[in-house]
């Protein structure tokens, strides 16, 4: 893919399929142990986001802006304001370069994550998106040297591990920590839409 | 699943637009994005209160909107927290120049929403406080969860709140006013069978034709432990002591007693449940001051019910008799 703004809307275009295709996955793993609404509430999201993408600006920090703003009026829940907030920030770090750079991805990466964690405010181990988000960011950080392609590989596959580690945690944060011990044994629902989202970008880049 | 819809994604919509059409001296509806107000918003000079939720909870928010309650509230998609531009679009609607008070329900979704639109109102300049209530003691209060629940004692957060503002309450009145009622109010809920979200089409969990679910919040997520099904006798003293012992509630205390029904048991049963808690309290030397029976905090067609126990000073039965005019709640105006 380029590393403009069209390929950005490229890869976006392609995560909303993503969505499309996992919204009943992500629907069950939320009724499990949340209230079932994370899949529907982000495909609306991201249908929303498909219908901006045509005039969404000339740079990659532009077209996340619209993503962000988008996906906060859109998509309710926590996921909705945690999204928007992690799209924002990463918008915000990127400006107004024109092209992405495997540092400037990594850079945004992290954004992303500090602005969830600020907003969440949770932490690694209580079961959250930042489960994923946060190994995804240290590996995107160790394949920095490389291109964009391996940064979001990297990311991606180390999201995808993080999700997967979710599954015994019980939840400390979100509707799911209502459940106390009884949401161990399912993986977190905004944590597995994470790895989802990095892992569409990553083949989107490759 | 069988419901009175069309399609799943417009149930929200049509639902407005129903209410609009049956109260629409009391209310009014706006889309894009979706607020309910009063009729006669902005009321000059009066403190504002707002506050919203995830549809699917009817009446609340939108039945309570009206005089002496809510001047707006901001219906999400079906137990999903409305998104912060709504929020926004209510404050500036209804801000009628002494500030606005957002009362919102404790979870992640409605916290983070309703926090960000309040971020945004107060860089416009505008005083906006915001309360949140977390009644639940089926939740654990810890560093480890997310916090009690809002649940029953926002129906009375919201009348006892809104009869003070439009008395003439400042917005450090409301706000000191709203959080003693916060500190006052507990609420614990069953549930006999679980709900259907529409756009979901399956039961939100399953229940065996012989349990229950203790502790259930009202977004038809799963309570905190499963027990045999139970005479109402037991069920009520299951529901009440809990509630009793965490404020906790003493003889010679006065209350308010709210029995709710989570949306599909019938008010028959309801008002079994409720004569049953009212002896419970009197057993205890406990004085029910005033009483709310029926259907206001609802979990969908969920077969259940809450019980809120409110202990009441006369600052707060002055507010809670004081007149109200909404599609709900109706007495004195």
């Amino acid at each position: 893919m380029s590393c403009d703004a069209a390929g950005v809307v490229a890869a976006l275009r392609s995560a909303a399929e993503v969505v499309e295709a996992h919204r009943d996955e992500l629907v069950t793993l939320d009724r499990e142990i949340g209230d079932g609404d994370h899949g529907e509430n982000l495909k609306r999201g991201f249908t929303a986001v498909l219908s901006k993408l045509d005039n969404a600006g000339d740079t990659p920090g532009a077209v996340l802006k619209v993503v962000a703003s988008t996906l906060i009026s859109t998509v309710g829940g926590a996921a909705g304001p945690l999204y928007g907030t992690a799209f924002l920030r990463a918008a915000a770090k990127l400006g107004t370069e024109p092209e992405l750079t495997a540092s400037s991805v990594v850079d945004a990466l992290a954004a992303a994550l500090e602005g969830v964690v600020a907003r969440g405010k949770a932490e690694v181990g209580d079961k959250t998106m930042v489960d994923a988000l946060t190994p995804a960011v240290a590996a995107a950080r160790d394949a920095a040297g490389s291109s964009v392609a391996e940064v979001l590989r990297a990311a991606a596959d180390a999201a995808g591990k993080g999700a997967e580690d979710t599954v015994p945690l019980v939840a400390r944060k979100g509707r799911a920590s209502y459940l106390g011990e009884r949401s161990a044994g399912h993986m977190d629902p905004g944590a597995r839409s994470t790895a989802l989202l990095l892992r569409a970008f990553a083949d989107a880049a490759s | 699943m069988k419901k009175i819809i069309n399609d799943p994604s417009t149930v929200v919509t049509e639902s407005l637009r129903g209410l609009a059409a049956a109260h629409g001296d009391i209310l009014k509806v706006r889309t894009e994005p979706a607020v309910v107000y009063r009729a006669d918003a902005p009321a000059s000079g009066k403190v504002a209160i707002v506050s919203g939720g995830g549809s699917g909870h009817e009446p609340m928010h939108g039945g309570f909107v009206g005089l002496g309650m809510l001047d707006a509230a901001c219906p999400g998609a079906v137990f999903t927290s409305p998104t912060p531009d709504q929020v926004q679009a209510a404050i500036e609607h209804v801000n009628g120049g002494a500030g606005v008070l957002l009362v919102v329900k404790n979870y992640t979704g409605d916290v983070l929403n309703f926090e960000t639109a309040a971020e945004f109102a107060a860089a416009e300049g505008l005083d906006v406080r915001t309360v949140v209530i977390d009644d639940d003691v089926a939740v654990k209060d810890s560093l480890y969860t997310a916090g009690r629940r809002g649940v029953g004692g926002t129906a009375l957060l919201e009348k006892i709140v809104g009869g003070a503002a439009e008395g003439g309450y400042s917005l450090d009145e409301c706000e000191a006013l709203a959080r003693r009622v916060i500190g006052s109010v507990r609420s614990m809920g069953v549930a006999l069978t679980a709900c259907t979200v529409p756009h979901i089409g399956e039961p939100s969990f399953v229940l065996e034709d012989d349990e229950i679910e203790i502790g259930i919040g009202i977004h038809g997520e799963p309570g905190r432990r499963r027990v045999p099904h139970q005479p109402a006798e037991q069920l009520v003293q299951t529901l009440l002591e809990p509630i009793l012992d965490d404020l906790p509630f003493s003889s010679g205390d006065r209350v308010l007693l709210f029995t709710n029904s989570m949306g599909g048991t019938p008010l028959v049963e309801l008002y079994l449940a409720h004569g049953i808690a009212e002896r419970l309290l009197a057993d205890r030397g406990i004085t029910v001051e005033r009483r709310l029976v029926g259907p206001y905090v609802t979990s969908l067609e969920m077969q259940g019910m809450s019980l809120t126990v409110l202990k009441v000073d006369d600052e707060m039965l002055r507010w809670w008799d004081a007149p109200v005019r909404t599609a709900a709640l109706r007495w004195g105006a």
